[in-house]
């Protein structure tokens, strides 16, 4: 098989006040894959996300990018390749134009002139905020700022996309025009998420983490009709919510 | 104070004003304000030289005067200060309308309200004139420390946030029966204050991070580009 886009092995970390976060993660995702991951709250999803473009460091286990290994040396290629979405658009978009937040990670990575001008330009159409390049981001609404968000990363042509609970706070209509931009992106993606029917929507594949470890993996709507692994792990499906009577993602 | 639009300064315009360089307004601002400051105070007819030139700037900018003097609020703090110091300051005495004020404090009062008053108007000018945006370009080509410029970039970028974050405290603190009546209450207000202040801060630092995530090494990378319009 071929490298995995990200292959993670053995992640242990603990905070400096003692808190021990991960045990020992295991996790590969492989090019053109859309996977889910999930997990209860505290469960360490977010210290996982913050391991996998080396904001933090592990303290045990590796943690590598299409081969190339999350260390200081290569922290500015890392995370070109790895794009993170957070969870609030307010804390991703700072400068005062759409244009100017799109173009902010390219340019770190050293890319000027029309090329950044093409890549700010293709980014928004992808996410299909083109017309309000000049606008300021806070005058857009939330699900505008949650797909410039995403824009910001794409312009930085990433080889992963990870995004930090992206549905959450949006009304439906913004929710589901986030789940089609996302499933038609070319990029591989890993979604950390609380949102079930969500992940089975989008991500063919889902990943469990609960204390710390890996717990499930397996295709997505296995891992939702496992009550004993959802029970266990405290993953509960909305009211009336049937996994049997959606149908299932298609693969890539 | 006042209403909660306060920080809503420019005025959207497409004067004369509106259309001069930024950095040409914040210089003739900085020039027009170091010559106020100097002038000696009892120079009388000089300062209403001073006010007519701001009339005249503001007439042909087209800004409703009212709309500066609503948002002159802010200046409230000095003018109590400047109608005070009469009364406390020292040195001989003179009749004012009939009550026994200090001369020396009457004229550090007249200064203090002359000049204080021309600045904030000179000031709101130029804010209602420029765009924040237009603003820190200028302030940019006229050399500032890019350092100064990202700061003063994120605080208007935040202040909405900010505010908006600080309106809905008050609003959860409302719905549950409190109102800032009294003195009694201030620590409750302080402590909201407290709370609004550290999630900025915690803000500061998912800012940080998010930046960092985009390769952010410490340096904003210009990002500016010479073919947009003006």
């Amino acid at each position: 098989m071929t490298t995995p886009v990200l292959d993670v092995r053995g992640l242990g970390y603990a905070y400096p006040d003692g808190h021990q976060a991960l045990f020992g993660v295991d996790l590969h995702v492989h090019e053109g894959e859309r996977v889910a991951l999930l997990g209860p709250n505290g469960a360490g999803k977010t210290t996982l996300v913050l391991h996998l473009n080396g904001i933090l460091t592990p303290g045990a286990g590796t943690v590598a990018v299409s081969g190339l290994p999350v260390t200081k040396q290569h922290l500015q290629e890392v995370r070109r390749r790895v794009g993170v979405v957070f969870q609030d658009p307010d804390d991703q978009l700072f400068m005062g134009t759409v244009r100017d937040d799109v173009a902010f990670g390219p340019a770190n990575h050293g890319v000027k002139g029309q090329a950044l001008e093409s890549r700010v330009h293709d980014a928004l159409d992808q996410v299909g905020m083109g017309d309000f390049a000049d606008r300021p981001p806070h005058h857009l609404s939330f699900g505008q700022r949650r797909r410039v968000a995403v824009a910001t990363v794409l312009a930085m042509e990433p080889e992963i996309l990870v995004l930090d609970e992206p549905s959450s706070n949006l009304d439906p209509a913004s929710r589901r025009e986030l789940a089609d931009i996302l499933r038609h992106l070319d990029v591989t993606v890993l979604m950390v998420t609380h949102d079930l029917p969500y992940a089975l929507e989008l991500c063919p594949r889902s990943v469990v983490l609960s204390d710390g470890m890996m717990v499930a993996d397996g295709p997505t709507r296995e891992v939702l009709t496992d009550r004993a692994l959802m029970a266990a792990h405290r993953l509960e499906l909305p009211f009336g919510f049937d996994p049997h009577a959606v149908r299932s993602p298609r693969v890539g | 104070m006042g209403a909660g639009h306060g920080h809503k300064l420019h005025y959207h315009g497409h004067s004369l004003i509106h259309r001069l360089p930024a950095h040409a307004k914040v210089l003739a601002l900085l020039g027009f304000m170091l010559t106020v400051v100097a002038t000696p105070r009892t120079w009388w007819p000089v300062f209403a030289g001073y006010l007519l030139v701001l009339a005249v700037v503001i007439a042909l900018s087209q800004v409703p005067p009212l709309y500066l003097v609503k948002r002159m609020v802010i200046e409230l703090p000095f003018v109590v200060f400047a109608v005070l110091m009469p009364f406390i300051a020292t040195g001989p005495r003179t009749e004012l309308l009939g009550l026994t004020v200090s001369e020396p404090g009457l004229l550090a009062g007249w200064a203090l309200l002359v000049k204080g008053t021309l600045g904030v108007l000179a000031s709101l000018t130029l804010a209602a004139t420029t765009e924040p945006r237009e603003l820190l370009r200028g302030l940019e080509r006229l050399r500032l420390p890019t350092e100064l410029v990202s700061i003063l970039g994120f605080m208007i970028r935040y202040l909405d946030v900010v505010t908006d974050e600080m309106r809905r405290m008050r609003i959860a603190r409302e719905s549950r029966g409190f109102r800032a009546s009294s003195p009694r209450h201030w620590p409750v207000v302080a402590r909201s204050a407290g709370a609004l202040f550290i999630r900025s801060y915690e803000r500061g630092e998912r800012v940080h991070l998010a930046m960092v995530a985009r390769g952010y090494t410490g340096s904003l990378p210009h990002t500016e580009h010479d073919s947009r319009r003006r």
